[in-house]
């Protein structure tokens, strides 16, 4: 496999390999490059096929970690292993909110310190920067001391306060990407033509922009639907999300269940990733 | 090249003052109030003392500190070893990922690109757990092993225990490496995007070797790229302990299980929030000196 890749490389590059000298030496490290990606992707994706392969599967005990036989069992009937389905809506639905709020939120930040400069700035990236430079362990117990000390019952709400504060900095820096890719001409252009602010935000900014709020809106979404260690600290035995489920289920046993969620969320945000590249790239047709 | 493009679009927004600071304000009193506002209940809460039934009381007994410290040591230092394994790994598998995907894939470069994202969308716990499944005993990676003698080698070496390959140091730092592979691959498949492949061959020209334009052009240009990517990884991986837990055995244990068990299990805060504070004082301090460091290094 590896032996043939270099070969349809060169194909795809075309007359511009033709034109490059080729020493033995270079033909060798394209050879290594291609071999060492080719195995930097199986070690990524091994683990997504084994949670594809072993949604199928139909374990003897109470664990499902080594194969015995095919089943559809557990894609019949999604919700037999108890509590799963419930911990799933709720995982579900702190994710949306979750997303809106700090898509919201984010947005405006973004906005504000890629078109404005004004007294605070430096302080207010600085904000930006730190969630994202603290482990969760550190954002959820510092959090939970807080909720501990002001007497807040640790619940939904507390998950969600929680989610909305880890999501905001991901959203604000890749918001704030698009708008700094913005080309200014577009703009200065809706005002030559008599555009007023708002209808140059509305009409111009607000769509070229919207790529970039649709994407960070679907990271925090991962974000708040994939979190364990931060929720965990926030959470009590009354809110059990999907991850905390899936924790508790590393130690009790684990239904094969949990394996169909993995795979149907697997396949449903490629889908959806897939679908976004070709309508991108119609529109950019 | 922001400061240019801002300028006339900031121009025409000035009549409306205050304007910045109204888009700001409910965001920035979010983080103020659910993430600075804790840090200081967390280095309050290290310095009390008392029981979580009895309520606690502000002492400033900064001994917790250092006997919390000397407690964890192992665990402590520990965590940092095996987040600079990780990362030192992800490097060396990412650079290659990222190069071959930016440089040489052609038309193939978005289904690449989604590839590398794809595993992000199915819970990482489950993928963790798949860890399990592919490394224990019956598994084809441990006959693997088993057939070449490798198992005893790295038995010997001390990263796994007698003939297993799970709940061992290397399913650790493997579990570590595979998690946070993408954010190491992201930022570096972003600045060797950028890279004009006409320099590399301007280096040909000039006589240069493969290394040394490698070495001269792109490493250099992928510097930015390799500094975020390392931060991504390190810091997470520091106060990871899904991995330690679900592959690892209590020798592997890193310092978030011990903060996880202390606040959670055993309800001692003010041990959990020193140690807590300590991780994120010690990260703070090693990102710090990493990337003035690498700054001077972009300059040369």
């Amino acid at each position: 496999m590896v032996a043939t890749l270099p070969s349809r490389v060169r194909a795809n590059a075309g007359p511009a390999a033709a034109r490059r000298r080729r020493s033995p030496w270079a033909v060798l490290r394209e050879n290594v490059v291609w071999g060492v990606a080719v195995l930097a992707l199986i070690y990524l994706l091994l683990p997504n096929l084994v949670v594809v392969l072993f949604s199928f599967n139909k374990p003897n005990g109470r664990f499902n970690y080594t194969w015995q036989r095919f089943s559809l069992d557990a894609w019949l009937h999604p919700c037999a292993a108890p509590g799963m389905c419930e911990s799933l809506g709720l995982s579900l639905k702190i994710g949306v909110v979750a997303t809106i709020v700090s898509t919201l939120l984010g947005t405006m930040i973004a906005f504000a310190l890629a078109r404005y400069r004004f007294r605070g700035r430096t302080g207010s990236n600085l904000l930006i920067f730190l969630p994202m430079a603290t482990p969760e362990v550190v954002m959820g117990s510092s959090l939970l001391t807080l909720f501990v000390s002001m007497g807040i019952p640790l619940g939904r709400t507390t998950i969600l306060i929680a989610h909305i504060m880890f999501c905001l900095s991901y959203v604000v820096v890749t918001v704030k990407a698009r708008i700094a890719g913005l080309d200014p001409r577009l703009e200065q252009a809706a005002a030559d033509l008599y555009a007023n602010e708002w209808q140059t935000f509305r009409r111009i900014t607000l769509p070229l922009v919207a790529p970039g709020i649709a994407a960070g809106a679907l990271l925090a979404f991962s974000l708040s639907f994939d979190d364990y260690i931060v929720t965990n600290f926030n959470a009590s035995n009354a809110s059990i999300t999907f991850p905390m489920y899936v924790w508790g289920a590393a130690a009790r046993g684990t239904p094969v269940q949990i394996n169909v969620i993995g795979t149907a969320m697997f396949v449903l945000a490629v889908l959806a990733v897939a679908l976004g590249q070709l309508a991108g790239r119609r529109r950019s047709r | 090249m922001t400061a240019t493009s801002a300028a006339p679009a900031a121009r025409s927004r000035r009549r409306i003052a205050g304007l910045p600071y109204l888009l700001l304000l409910p965001g920035m009193l979010w983080l103020g109030v659910f993430f600075v506002v804790p840090m200081v209940f967390l280095l309050s809460q290290s310095l009390q003392t008392g029981t979580l039934e009895t309520g606690y009381r502000l002492t400033f007994h900064f001994a917790t500190y250092s006997d919390s410290l000397a407690q964890f040591s192992r665990q402590f230092v520990r965590s940092f070893e095996y987040a600079f394994l990780a990362t030192v790994l992800a490097l060396l598998i990412s650079y290659p990922l990222a190069y071959a995907i930016a440089l040489k894939s052609g038309r193939w470069k978005p289904v690449l690109l989604v590839v590398v994202v794809a595993p992000f969308f199915t819970s990482f716990l489950l993928r963790t757990l798949a860890w399990q499944t592919i490394l224990n005993s019956d598994g084809l990676v441990m006959k693997f092993f088993r057939g070449t003698h490798l198992i005893e080698l790295t038995s010997a070496l001390g990263w796994t225990n007698g003939s297993q390959l799970l709940s061992s140091p290397l399913a650790v730092v493997t579990g570590l490496t595979y998690n946070f592979l993408p954010f190491m691959t992201l930022p570096l498949f972003a600045s060797l995007d950028r890279l004009d492949p006409r320099l590399l061959e301007a280096a040909g020209d000039l006589y240069a070797t493969p290394l040394t334009a490698f070495r001269r052009v792109t490493l250099p240009i992928s510097m930015p790229g390799v500094v975020a990517g390392t931060l991504l990884t390190f810091i997470p991986a520091a106060g990871d302990y899904i991995n330690s837990q679900l592959l690892g055995n209590p020798q592997t244990a890193m310092i978030g299980q011990v903060i996880e068990g202390y606040f959670l299990r055993i309800n001692d805060y003010p041990t959990a929030a020193a140690l807590s504070f300590a991780l994120m004082f010690t990260i703070l301090v090693l990102v710090s000196v990493y990337v003035r460091k690498s700054g001077t290094e972009e300059l040369v």
